[in-house]
């Protein structure tokens, strides 16, 4: 009965997600571009594409249908010649910082940014304190 | 000599380790009982719609350009698909809305012309057009990641409200208002 419910759930659900591969994928979403160096510059950006339905996957590892479109919008503006930082800042135009993967230099991202330099900063005061003090041991003048 | 200011120090570095723990342990029972929101709002609200020219989807309707957005009359744009079914579900509520004197404007995502004409003839064409979107230029050029989704454009063209999901009865209303607010400052600017 369960078993039976469950298959029927999936019948339901199935059918309209493979609705919409009925239509053929757009040009670039499963073809490379012709020249590899175009290919390398879109896919190095793909990688750092936030696919926007599944939300954990790039558009280069993504396979639902709008990571499809979305790749073959990317090789379709990389083959036309346009900047990949360009295309970011576009896609970013649309849908926020969330489609990048790459942390943008903003207000709100400086602790990002900073962070490294704080640390390194209290490392070494650390550290110059610890010297110090095993300066003082060593000539003896702790005591 | 320094033990007597050293003690208190070396009490609350004893503590610190647990408040931070406490603070931490908050901070993702908090986040582990807010519901997740998946919506990717689009953030390109705000802007004038991009020019595109969809073909027509559906027989009986022409296919939707950016200039029909121009008319100084604010306009609904509904991004949706046979295959979805949150889609039927907002039927009913895009009817209303048509009713009440919007005009509403498709976008076919992914769509097959049999398909989309079934779908209009089950759940109702509340549409003045349908442009056809097989590669979602469209969709991916206005910052919307799913269907349905439904903007509010206003007189001129410019894109002043995204709505993510299906239009449930009691949004109805609140589209109404974005709309009326669309008219107002469409007309102003």
């Amino acid at each position: 009965m369960k078993v039976a419910f469950l298959a029927a759930m999936m019948l339901v659900v199935a059918v309209p997600v493979a609705a919409q591969q009925e239509v053929p994928p757009a040009p670039f979403a499963y073809r490379q571009l012709p020249d590899p160096d175009q290919e390398a510059k879109a896919k190095a950006l793909m990688v750092t594409l936030r696919c926007v339905m599944c939300q954990s996957q790039s558009i280069a590892d993504s396979d639902a249908p709008i990571a499809g479109d979305m790749r073959s919008e990317v090789r379709t503006r990389i083959a036309a010649g346009e900047d990949p930082e360009h295309i970011r800042q576009w896609l970013i135009a649309r849908y926020g910082d969330y489609v990048t993967y790459t942390p943008q230099i903003k207000p709100i991202t400086w602790p990002l940014f900073a962070a490294p330099v704080i640390i390194l900063a209290l490392a070494a005061l650390l550290l110059r304190g610890r010297f110090k003090r095993g300066e003082r041991i060593d000539t003896g003048e702790q005591a | 000599m320094s033990d007597n200011t050293e003690k208190p120090r070396n009490r609350l570095a004893l503590w610190l380790p647990l408040a931070i723990f406490g603070g931490l342990f908050a901070l993702f029972v908090h986040g582990l009982m807010r519901p997740a929101d998946n919506n990717v709002p689009s953030t390109f609200v705000g802007n004038p719609l991009p020019e595109f020219d969809l073909p027509a989807a559906a027989a009986d309707r022409p296919g939707l350009a950016t200039s029909a957005f121009r008319t100084g009359k604010p306009r609904l744009l509904n991004v949706f698909a046979s295959w979805c079914v949150p889609c039927a579900a907002e039927a009913p509520q895009l009817a209303a809305l048509a009713q009440a004197g919007v005009d509403v404007e498709g976008v076919a995502i992914h769509d097959r012309p049999e398909d989309l004409a079934r779908f209009l003839a089950n759940n109702g064409n509340p549409y003045a057009a349908i442009g056809r979107d097989d590669k979602r230029v469209v969709q991916i050029a206005i910052g919307s990641s799913g269907v349905p989704e439904t903007y509010v454009i206003d007189g001129q063209g410019v894109i002043r409200y995204q709505h993510i999901g299906d239009i449930r009865a009691d949004d109805v209303p609140m589209l109404l208002g974005k709309l009326k607010e669309a008219a107002s400052k469409g007309a102003g600017s």
